[in-house]
């Protein structure tokens, strides 16, 4: 057999400390559907990333048809033959489709003069080619998302590659535009190009690919010929053996209901149909994939993305939950996801990020008190263990778990009923992580009711008393804390187990 | 200290100047020549507290010079019509802050950049008001000038309304939460919404604010000569935002204090009668004050760099 078109041995990329790849090895041959799967976080992304370029690995090597390749650039990837789809299209809305093309495949001078009509002939060809009714001469941004997606398979159809990675395409596509893409990519295949088709669609990857690579936590658990392998085959190399970790138990069964969805969507965000209660003493996960429409979730419960349909019921209430403000006048606080750009404001003091939602009620007349504000932030930094020079040191200058505390500090003075967590411990080293868990197990002993969302699922699953999956933008199961991952995941990418 | 550094290093080079022309210059420091500078920049340091304001969060108004043109014009013909200064005053501060609401709810409600609405604001009213006026000056019965105290008294009252204004609210800027919503919504409108602040409130009342304040430097500009001409307030915009970003006032939000200002604009206010007491011609003026503000710039620039090293 002659050498792969693609060859990946022991590939190691590190972030800081966090280790994403440690020595992946993986081999695409030309004519060839190898479908790359993985959960959030696994090392998925980091591996296109080095193949196309954008990153650079800390180790290994990489080989194209047999030829060693190093010092990879985007621009050196392209000229070898290596195209990228990305999940979300990535073109200039200003520019018509054909000068889109152009950009991408001419390698021409900036000064060379444009041959108009080559260039609306060979785009015409291209989306002729895959089945795309798009005109040359619209602008990009009067296209919706699955026609730019089409445009973005047309640039790597058009530059003749070698080698295509799709990551998530389908995910923005309807069913008939995946049909042509389906189309596609069988065509790629015959015509001898290899391609890296990355999918959470189970059903996708056995219908289209003719191998399949599962990554978890940086490392490739196995590489098996569809044929092989079955659904749930997949999803144990997925989850794979659980490393037993401690997590803090409940003490007490949990109380009342205090939050009530029934129905809840938002035609905007694309959540529907959400049905489900929290206890006060509870932690509710919410598992699911990226995408799932979990923080679109929190987001409605926020007030931030009003809920357009069903209702919402807090403590006996109907609520009718309109921005933020109206959110958290009602006891409900949100940790955000992206911590450095929403939870903490770098730039102002410990102090004054603890007490931000707090003004009303700890200055009932205008003016500040700042004795009040320093005894209320050193009691948190007390009680939560927060690392710091002390309550005037910059929020910029903690570390990522101590933001996180942060953050945490900053809602858990409003007194809230029901704390929603947005990946708590995200980009949080293993210390900080476990503190982080005590600390939401403790404030749930306490009475309060909590949503956990994780994308780590030993992580909801161990610290959930009960998980809620979402897959697709609507609850799809509930199931009991400690249920085995594999259920878990089953039920996230949407196939029964 | 430390967190004060950039404000003390701007008061350090005022301290040098001045320390300067003591030594080379001791004429400046004759009491009533620096009263009277001092008093033309009290209406400036006004309108500077509120680009302070503006600039904490992250917006800018380019608009403040017309706006101040606009004031001082209709302050000086309701005058001239026989109103009393305590009507003025309010009429005035009132139509600065009609403007500054029209900036803010281009800016806040229709989420308009404001560089860009504020450009249009200050083309607007200053060609709307040579219309009109056509270039004519409007002349100031006696009652007003100085408020009719003698010419050092009314100084003083100017210089101590505009230092007590200044103090007033620096100190409103660190003990009333609003002035902290500033800061959090310069530093980061989306945190600042998600902790239940109201960016679009505070950015429209920002506005309002600043053009109120225009409204009083306007006053504050009429009582010190016996006529207003048109064309008083052309290129404040620009001296007003020099002396705050001089001051240490971050142009992308959330950093920097009144005092800077203050200590900003009085560095960039010495510099023409320290060039024409040390008899240097006074073409230097702009390129020295231009050097100046270069200084700040790359100063914050390279301060910026290293923070996130």
């Amino acid at each position: 057999m002659s050498s792969p078109l693609l060859a990946l041995r022991q590939l190691v990329k590190n972030y800081g400390g966090v280790r994403a790849l440690r020595g992946v090895d993986f081999d695409l041959h030309a004519g060839e559907v190898h479908a790359l799967l993985g959960e959030n976080g696994a090392g998925k992304s980091t591996l296109i990333k080095i193949v196309t370029g954008a990153h650079a690995p800390d180790g290994g090597t990489i080989s194209l048809a047999g030829q060693p390749v190093a010092n990879l650039t985007p621009a050196s990837a392209r000229a070898l033959g290596i195209a990228c789809i990305y999940q979300q299209p990535a073109l200039f809305p200003d520019l018509t489709v054909a000068e889109n093309l152009a950009l991408r495949l001419d390698a021409t001078s900036a000064h060379a003069r444009v041959d108009w009509t080559a260039r609306r002939a060979r785009t015409t060809a291209l989306l002729d080619r895959i089945g795309a009714a798009i005109a040359p001469d619209t602008e990009v941004r009067a296209l919706s998302m699955p026609e730019q997606q089409l445009v973005e398979i047309a640039c790597a159809l058009g530059s003749g590659a070698r080698i295509v990675i799709m990551d998530e395409p389908t995910a923005s596509l309807t069913q008939k535009e995946q049909h042509l893409l389906y189309a596609v990519v069988r065509d790629l295949r015959k015509n001898g190009v290899g391609v890296i088709y990355i999918s959470h669609r189970l059903e996708e990857i056995f219908a289209l690919a003719d191998r399949v690579t599962v990554l978890r936590d940086g490392q490739s658990v196995g590489t098996h010929a569809v044929g092989d392998i079955n659904e749930a085959g997949l999803i144990r190399l997925m989850v794979g053996r659980e490393v037993a970790q401690i997590y803090p138990t409940a003490e007490s069964a949990p109380g009342a209901p205090v939050l009530s969805l029934r129905g809840v969507g938002c035609t905007a965000s694309g959540v529907h149909d959400v049905s489900f209660d929290v206890r006060a003493g509870e932690i509710f996960g919410l598992g699911g994939l990226v995408g799932a429409g979990r923080t679109e979730l929190a987001r409605i419960l926020f007030g931030l993305t009003p809920a357009d349909s069903g209702q919402i019921t807090l403590a006996g209430e109907t609520l009718h939950l309109r921005s933020p403000q109206d959110a958290v006048a009602h006891g409900i606080a949100y940790v955000p996801e992206d911590r450095r750009r929403h939870g903490v404001v770098l730039e102002l003091p410990i102090a004054q990020n603890i007490t931000m939602a707090v003004h009303r009620k700890l200055f009932p007349t205008t003016w500040l008190r700042f004795g009040a504000e320093r005894a209320l932030a050193l009691d948190y930094i007390r009680d939560l263990a927060v690392k710091c020079a002390g309550p005037d040191a910059p929020g910029g200058s903690l570390s990522g778990g101590n933001q996180q505390k942060i953050a945490l500090a900053r809602w858990l003075a409003t007194r809230p009923k029901l704390l929603i967590l947005d990946e708590p411990t995200q980009g949080v080293d293993i210390g900080a992580k476990s503190e982080i868990h005590k600390i939401i197990r403790r404030l749930a002993q306490e009475g309060l009711a909590v949503i956990l969302i994780s994308s780590d699922l030993p992580e909801v699953i161990g610290m959930s008393d009960r998980i809620g999956v979402m897959a697709h933008g609507t609850l799809r199961a509930i199931l009991p804390g400690g249920s085995d991952p594999h259920t878990v995941m089953a039920a996230a990418l949407g196939t029964a187990a | 200290m430390k967190r004060y550094f950039r404000e003390l290093s701007v008061v350090g080079a005022l301290l040098a100047v001045l320390f300067g022309l003591a030594w080379f210059a001791p004429a400046f420091f004759s009491p009533q020549p620096l009263l009277s500078l001092v008093t033309r920049e009290a209406p400036t340091l006004v309108v500077a507290c509120g680009m302070a304001c503006v600039i904490i969060t992250r917006q800018i108004d380019i608009s403040v010079g017309s706006m101040f043109s606009v004031c001082s014009v209709c302050a000086g013909l309701l005058v001239a019509r026989g109103w009393p200064l305590v009507l003025v005053l309010p009429a005035s501060v009132g139509l600065g802050a009609l403007f500054g609401a029209f900036n803010g709810f281009l800016v806040a409600v229709l989420r308009l950049p404001s560089i860009v609405v504020t450009l249009a604001t200050m083309v607007t009213l200053r060609q709307g008001l040579n219309l009109i006026r056509q270039g004519e000056f409007v002349n100031l019965p006696d009652r007003v000038q100085w408020f009719g105290l003698s010419q050092t008294a009314g100084q003083l009252v100017l210089v101590g309304a505009a230092l007590g204004m200044l103090v007033a609210l620096a100190w409103a800027m660190r003990h009333v939460a609003a002035g902290r919503y500033l800061y959090a919504v310069g530093s980061d409108a989306e945190a600042a919404r998600l902790a239940g602040i109201r960016p679009q409130r505070v950015t429209l009342l920002v506005f309002v604010f600043i053009g109120a304040l225009t409204g009083l430097g306007a006053m504050m500009n009429l009582a010190q000569s016996p006529q207003v001409q048109p064309l008083t307030g052309n290129g404040l915009e620009l001296k007003v935002i020099a002396a705050v970003v001089v001051g240490g006032v971050a142009i992308s939000g959330g950093r920097g204090n009144l005092w800077g200002a203050f200590a900003g604009l009085l560095l960039l206010a010495c510099v023409s009668p320290a060039l024409t007491h040390l008899h240097v011609e006074a073409y230097w003026e702009k390129a020295v004050q231009g050097a100046i503000i270069l200084l700040a710039v790359v100063a914050d620039g390279l301060r910026s760099r290293q923070n996130n090293r």
